[in-house]
This record gives structure tokens, C-alpha cells and sequence, in this order.
């Protein structure tokens, strides 16, 4: 196991190097100049170019490339070309909200998706099924700045429980905390719970159609040992496989709720950067996005053992 | 669902709609009443001044730096920073005396050298400080009080360069900041303004902080009105929080978790003049002056009869119409290439906007001009509404006049890009894009780039209008108002000849803030005297 982790820690670093060598590139080809946002709407031509010329971006790409990825190397994310702060200062500032907006969401998710999904699948067919099988359609066909919207305007401007915008970090007390991040998390849980309730529902079905199943039936085990200690720990891999690629959808659903809740996260800050070209920030935001996942594939693959003893590396 | 499950679930939600709100965190409300909760218009991304023209670095500029010379809501000059201002040797020295016991925020005393090192970078990279500095044979500080200016030639705009409040203000800060090189940003904000930059608090796309500073000593006399006059600072505290979405700033201010947001869209409008402790006014009576800008280095916006013929096709309510919505309180037409009612405007040529549109007579015009049918390409920056309101509603001129259009509808990061190529437009150059600055910076030839003349050197579309580059010069000389302003009438005759781009209106953009907060003053966002009541 331990040389399987070892193995697969090491395989991470030529992937990070063709994600910084895409990010890159891309950002390379892509039309836009961070010279001419920082200089304003009414500089003239020759300012924008001496600003661009200040700024390095007048260089070749390999001179480029090569004197990031060396920075890179050495574990310096660079400069921000708009703020003159160091990328890793920036993250480090708005990882707090990202992360505690997507714990916050991935718990509660977990915490009632799973139970409908082995409800619906235990009363398959019946209304109860039904009504969770909408609720999911609804959850995963919805936008979330539509549900965001919607929740704002009932919860915050209507009754006042809790705040339009903002994020109040954890060192400001619990309550504020999770105050601030009921409205988010629900927001972006509606599409995650969606999509793991569906997955859990059809990953039980398959399980409890089983001959192992049956048989801890006819030796008299209650619904409830037969759902919950037999059927899903055996339903299990399919789900912890959607929940790590659901991660990738979080990422995404946090970047438009960030936006409508005003949460000072990295979404924004990715957002923002990408908007003014502010290419050392994106360079920095994607490769540590792709690094989180890269982390959270290998954690995934590590559960399947705890979930399926047959599966050994 | 039963029906009497459906019924308990809706007296449900309607109960759940009537609950009093939980309880917040508490806050005192003393403290409270002393922070300013602002939404800016856009992040403060750059925190220098002179590295940038952006509106909201000038906002936060006013707060931290002061100026020598301010202007009021006359755009007069007045003394802000100085003691004293007199001029010698037929007005070609200039001896500018500060008052005692200015400070920085770092304890240090405001000096004759800060301020000269200051001038010198604000003047390398500002238009109006460039005319300023090119009349200038020598800038000298000739005590720790006293500025000098030696000039080439009578420059009587001197204190109005020095007191504009236009973007890129002639901040004044320590030397050792100011000797930075103008083309690289300053990120130490020390200023000798009424409010301290917080850079522990802040956090770039999310919040910006300041707090009041002790040691400032607002003019003793003078009137507080736009950045003339007294700077009082009534909050310890004021916090600029960027929401980025319009919806969820306006929902803030209607929930009492902002106090003033600076740019409310004009969609939402209507919401927020419904709610009875919001208040709507407009703080810049200059407003917004929008332009449709042709580069005129390539076929068909390189003939000028062309350009002249589009005035025809041009009905700057429609533009404004589409940008602020059909309540004109929100826009003006009948434009010129000055804001209407600043001292500058007038109505010269203004005869070709009006009567009804006659795109039939255009088109005939343009094909008479010469016109071969060559590709124009229209650049729309979508991700701004009231560029692409404009673009749009330009789009749909163009076409109408009969030109081959090609619409790119992009972001403003790759138009900022793209309209700096000098290439052909169908080699990745263009032909058109909108945009619209503030009427500050168009009320006089001074800071006026769109009105420049100087060809390859000019601002984008590089029109070559040497008439018009003459008047500018005599206008820096003009010693009156009244010999000023007869030159900004010759200028806008001549405008209308060459057309370095064209007027489309300006839209008025109110401002939204809590009933509670008075003493708001007209022009830019600006933090002192403002108080709660």
C-alpha cells in the first residue's frame, strides 16, 4: 500500500507539469492584455507598451514559461501583476472561505443525500422514490445562481435569518460562521445532492437485487442492518468514485455562488484574475485546483480498499 | 400528496414567512455608527494612482492622498494643501507655500521635495501634468514649505492641473515613494490624506479598509464642496466591500448590510427607489459622455467624409435609451464633445443630431464619400452593460447605414487588447468600439485624449487632426475663462470637421445610499463630511 502511495505521489509531479505547461499555453493564446487593464481606459498607446515592458510581458514564451516554472520549482506561485502581492499571500487569504464552503456542503450533502438515496431505493417504485427522483431532477437541472437567488430573497431579505452577502471567518465565532455560510451551502448543495442521491439510489438497487442480500433476509435481519450494514457498505465504491468526481463539480459551483453571496473565495479570485489577465494568479488558482484533485483521486482510490477488501494495490 | 398534506404544508411556509428574524450577532451600535460600509464600483485591484486612470484607484486615492489645489463645485481651484499660491516674473514663477503641520500617515511632515518629487512622477505619466511639466523650465522646492515653479511661458492652468479631480489626481506622497519609476506600481500607501490605508485588512477582490487619521488638520476655512474646502473625516472607519453582482449589492443596501453602493445598475433602479430607506442621487453633474470611436487608420473610418456622414445616423436618445432606460432623468442627449453644462460646452455645430434620422440620405452619402464596401469591424465588450447597450444599439446603426459589419462580441480584457493593434481589420485590428468615461475627464482640453489630434501618438483610432492639436495649445495659454471657452467653441467646430469620434450622450449614474447618511458631497465618492445621523 505504502509503495502504491508512494508511487502514485510521484506520478502527480509530471502531471502538474503538463497542467502548468497547458495553463500556460493557454493563457499564452488567449486574446487579452494586463498592460492595457492596468493602465486604464484612457492611456495612451506608448504607456501601455511601457507598462508592458515593466511588467516582463514583452518577453518571448520560453523566457516566459521557463522563468515561471522555475519559480514553480522552487515553490514560488509569483507575483500578482495587478496587486504586487505574492499569489501564494492571495490564496492563502481566500482559501479559508473555498474550503469551509465546500466542507460545509459536502457534509451536509453526504449527511441527507445518502439517506434518500437508500430510501428511494428501498421503496423503489412508490412516491417516496418518486418525490426523491424529482427532487434530484430538480436539483441537478436547476442553475445555481437561480437557487442562490432564490434563497437570498426568502431567507435573507424576507425573514432576515441570515446575510445576503459576505463570509465571517471561524475565528469570529461558530454561530457567524455558519450563519453566513447556511445560505452557499445550500445553494451549491442542491446539484451535488442530486447527483449522489441518484447515484446511491441506483448503486443500492443493484445490491439489493443480490443473493447475499436475500439471504440476510431469510436469517431474519432487520430493514434497517440490511440497508444500512450490508447493502451500502457494498453500494459504496460507486458512490465515494461520484463523490470525488463531484468534486470537480463543487470547483465549479463555487465559483458562481461565490459570486452571488459576495464569499471573498478563491472562485472569485479566479474569476477576477481571468477577467483582467492577471496570469501568475490563474497560473497559481488552477494549478493548486488540479493539485486538490489529483489529492482527492488518490484518497478515493485509497476508500475503495476500506469499502471492498478485495481491492489491493 | 394528499390534499390535506398540501394545505398543512403551505400554512407551513406561510408561518415560516411571519417568524421574526434569528437573532444576529451582536454588534454595539455605537461602534457600529462610527463604519462606513461602502460597495464600491468595481475591486480596487491597483493601488497606485499614476499607474493607473481607473476610477476606483482615483477614489481610494482621495481618501489617502491630498491634493495641493482642489477643485470645487465651480471646477474652480482652490488652495487645499497650500498656505498660499502667488505668482512673479509676469506669471511665470509660481512660489506654492504649504501649510505647517501637515503630516503622512507614517508621522513624517509633508516637505517642499515630497511634493516636488511627487508633481515630477504624476507628471510623466498625466496629460495635463505633461502640458504642465512641458511649460516647465525648473520645479524646485525652495524651502520645506515653499514649491517653485519656473516656467517656460505662462502656464495659468497651473493650480487646475494640480487640483483636478479627474482620474490620475496629483497625489502627493513621501519622496521616497514618489521616486519610484512611473511605470511601476507604488503599493506603499502612505498619503497625507484624511483616511489610512489599512493593508493589514485587506483583502484584493473582497474588502478594502480605512480608518480615520488622527493627525490630519482639515483647512480651516473654505467650504467643503467636491475636493475644495475643509476634509472632515467623521467615521473611524470606512470598508469598501466588492460584491461583484449587481442583484446581491442591491439586496445588501435593501437589507441594511451596506450603507452606500456607488454604481447601482440601471435595471435595478426601480427596486431600490421603491424601498423607502434608500436614497438615489446623483453626486456628478458632469455625468458620463459615451463615444462611438472609429480608427481612422484603415479604409472606410480613414475618410473623413464618411465620419461626417454617420452624424446623420445618430440619435443619441436611442443609445442612452438602451444603456439607462426611457426615464431621461437617467441621460442626456444633444451631446457635444463637452458635457453639457460644464464651462467648457456650448452649442456649436451641435445642428447635426438634429431632426429625424434619415438613413436612406446616409447611405447615399457614404457611397458618395467613397465607400467600397471594405469589412467594419464592430468590437462589443458584453461583459459591461452599458457597453454593450451601446454596441448593440451601434451595431444596428452601422448596418442600417449600409456597411459590411462585422460584429465580435467579446470581454473588455481582449477589446483593451485588440484596439491597441495597428493592424488592417482583417488582419486583427478594428474599425469600431464604444465607450464612455466620466465628464470630469472631458470638460476641458486638459485631460480630453478622446478630443487629441496627434496621429500615431494619439489615444486609439489615432485621428490625425493637427487643427485641433493647435487649439489645444492655445487653450493651455488662454490666460480667461471667457478666452477658454472661445477656444473649446473653435475646438468643437473643428471636431465636428474631423470627427475624432462621435458624441452618442452621456448617461447620468446615480448613486444609492441609506436615508441615515448625510452630508453626501457632489462630484466623486468622497468620505469626508459624510455622517450619520
Amino acid at each position: 500500500m505504502l509503495g502504491y502511495i508512494v508511487r502514485r505521489v510521484l506520478v502527480t509531479i509530471p502531471v502538474m507539469g503538463v497542467v502548468a505547461l497547458f495553463v500556460f499555453s493557454l493563457l499564452y493564446l488567449a486574446p487579452g492584455d494586463p498592460a492595457a487593464i492596468i493602465a486604464g481606459d484612457q492611456a495612451s498607446p506608448e504607456q501601455i507598451a511601457l507598462i508592458r515592458a515593466s511588467l516582463g510581458l514583452d518577453q518571448p514564451f520560453l523566457v516566459r514559461f521557463g522563468g515561471w516554472a522555475w519559480r514553480i520549482a522552487h515553490g514560488d506561485l509569483g507575483t500578482s501583476i495587478f496587486t504586487n502581492l505574492p499569489v501564494a499571500h492571495m490564496i492563502a487569504q481566500r482559501i479559508e472561505p473555498t474550503l469551509s464552503l465546500m466542507l460545509l456542503t459536502l457534509v451536509v450533502s453526504l449527511l441527507i443525500a445518502v439517506p434518500l438515496g437508500v430510501l428511494a431505493a428501498a421503496r423503489q417504485g412508490t412516491a417516496v422514490d418518486r418525490a426523491v427522483m424529482l427532487f434530484a431532477v430538480l436539483g441537478f437541472s436547476t442553475p445555481v445562481f437561480v437557487i442562490g437567488y432564490l434563497l437570498a430573497y426568502v431567507f435573507a431579505l424576507r425573514l432576515d435569518w441570515f446575510p445576503v452577502q459576505g463570509y465571517m471567518p471561524l475565528a469570529g465565532g461558530f454561530w457567524p460562521f455558519l450563519r453566513a455560510l447556511i445560505l452557499p451551502a445550500a445553494t451549491l448543495g442542491g446539484i451535488y445532492i442530486a447527483l449522489i442521491a441518484r447515484i446511491t439510489r441506483a448503486s443500492m438497487l443493484e445490491v439489493l437485487s443480490q443473493d447475499y442480500i436475500r439471504t440476510a433476509r431469510a436469517k431474519g435481519l432487520g430493514q434497517r442492518g440490511v440497508l444500512f450494514v450490508h447493502a451500502l457498505k457494498n453500494a459504496a465504491v460507486p458512490i465515494v468514485t461520484v463523490v470525488g468526481l463531484g468534486v470537480a463539480l463543487l470547483i465549479g459551483g463555487a465559483v458562481v455562488t461565490e459570486s452571488v453571496f459576495a464569499i471573498p473565495g478563491l472562485g472569485r479570485l479566479t474569476v477576477d484574475a481571468i477577467l483582467r489577465r492577471d496570469y501568475p494568479v490563474i497560473q497559481g488558482v488552477v494549478l493548486l485546483f488540479s493539485f486538490a484533485y489529483v489529492v482527492i483521486n488518490l484518497l478515493v482510490d485509497l476508500l475503495y480498499t476500506l469499502f471492498d477488501p478485495r481491492i489491493r494495490y | 400528496m394528499q390534499r390535506r398534506t398540501l394545505l398543512q404544508a403551505g400554512l407551513a411556509a406561510t408561518a415560516t414567512l411571519a417568524l421574526p428574524p434569528l437573532a444576529r450577532p451582536a454588534l454595539a451600535a455605537p461602534a457600529a455608527s462610527r463604519v462606513l460600509r461602502f460597495i464600491p464600483q468595481a475591486d480596487l485591484a491597483v493601488l497606485d494612482p499614476v499607474w493607473t486612470t481607473a476610477y476606483v484607484t482615483r477614489n481610494h486615492a482621495l481618501m489617502v492622498f491630498d491634493t495641493l489645489f482642489g477643485i470645487d463645485a465651480q471646477y474652480q481651484p482652490q488652495l487645499q494643501m497650500l498656505e498660499s499660491a502667488t505668482t512673479e516674473d509676469s506669471d511665470r514663477t509660481w512660489r506654492l507655500v504649504l501649510r505647517p503641520g501637515l503630516k503622512f500617515h507614517d508621522g513624517t511632515p509633508v516637505l517642499a521635495r515630497d511634493c516636488v518629487a511627487s508633481i515630477g512622477r504624476w507628471g510623466k505619466r498625466d496629460a495635463f501634468g505633461q502640458a504642465l511639466l512641458s511649460a516647465t523650465n525648473e520645479l524646485a522646492a525652495a524651502d520645506d514649505r515653499t514649491i517653485v515653479f519656473r516656467l517656460k511661458r505662462p502656464f495659468p492652468l497651473l493650480p487646475a492641473a494640480l487640483g483636478k479631480a479627474a482620474s490620475s489626481i496629483a497625489a502627493i506622497m513621501p519622496e521616497r515613494l514618489a521616486a519610484t519609476d512611473p511605470f511601476k506600481q507604488v503599493t506603499d500607501m502612505v498619503g497625507s490624506g484624511p483616511y489610512r490605508f489599512k493593508a493589514d485588512e485587506r483583502v484584493p477582490g473582497a474588502r478594502v479598509v480605512y480608518e480615520r487619521f488622527a493627525d490630519y488638520v482639515p483647512r480651516a476655512d473654505g467650504v467643503a464642496e467636491w475636493i475644495a474646502g475643509p476634509k472632515r473625516a467623521l467615521f473611524d472607519r470606512v470598508e469598501w466591500t466588492v460584491i461583484p453582482d449587481a442583484a446581491t449589492a442591491a439586496a445588501a443596501m435593501q437589507n441594511g448590510e451596506a450603507d452606500w453602493w456607488e454604481q447601482p445598475t440601471f435595471d435595478l433602479l426601480p427596486l431600490l427607489k421603491g424601498d423607502r430607506h434608500l436614497v438615489l442621487e446623483q453626486l456628478d453633474p458632469t455625468g458620463t459622455p459615451a463615444m462611438m470611436r472609429m480608427n481612422q487608420l484603415f479604409p472606410p473610418f480613414d475618410n473623413p467624409a464618411i465620419r461626417r456622414a454617420l452624424f446623420g445616423a445618430v440619435d443619441q436618445a436611442e443609445f442612452m435609451t438602451a444603456v439607462a432606460g426611457t426615464d431621461p432623468a437617467y441621460w442626456r442627449a444633444n451631446v457635444g464633445f463637452f458635457p453639457p453644462g460644464s464651462p467648457m460646452a456650448s452649442p456649436v455645430g451641435m445642428e447635426v443630431f438634429a431632426g429625424p434620422r434619415d438613413f436612406e440620405k446616409v447611405k447615399k452619402d457614404i457611397l458618395a464619400a467613397g465607400y467600397k464596401g471594405e469589412r467594419v469591424v464592430l468590437m462589443i465588450a458584453t461583459d459591461f452593460p452599458v457597453l454593450q447597450a451601446m454596441g448593440n444599439v451601434g451595431a444596428d446603426v452601422l448596418k442600417r447605414c449600409g456597411f459590411n459589419l462585422d460584429v465580435q462580441a467579446t470581454d473588455w480584457g481582449t477589446v483593451v487588447q485588440r484596439r491597441a493593434k495597428k493592424d488592417p481589420p482583417d488582419k486583427g485590428g478594428w474599425s469600431v468600439f464604444f465607450t464612455a468615461w466620466s465628464g470630469l475627464d472631458q470638460f476641458n482640453p486638459a485631460g480630453h485624449v478622446g478630443l487629441r489630434g496627434n496621429g500615431l501618438n494619439a489615444w486609439f483610432g489615432w485621428p490625425n487632426a493637427p487643427r485641433l492639436e493647435a487649439l489645444r495649445e492655445d487653450w493651455f495659454a488662454a490666460s480667461t475663462p471667457v478666452l477658454q471657452k472661445k477656444i473649446c467653441e473653435e475646438m468643437q467646430r473643428q471636431a465636428f470637421i474631423d470627427v475624432p469620434y462621435i458624441p452618442i450622450g452621456e448617461y447620468l449614474q446615480p448613486t444609492v445610499r441609506r436615508d441615515s447618511l448625510s452630508g453626501v458631497l457632489k462630484g466623486v465618492p468622497l468620505f469626508w463630511n459624510v455622517h450619520r445621523s
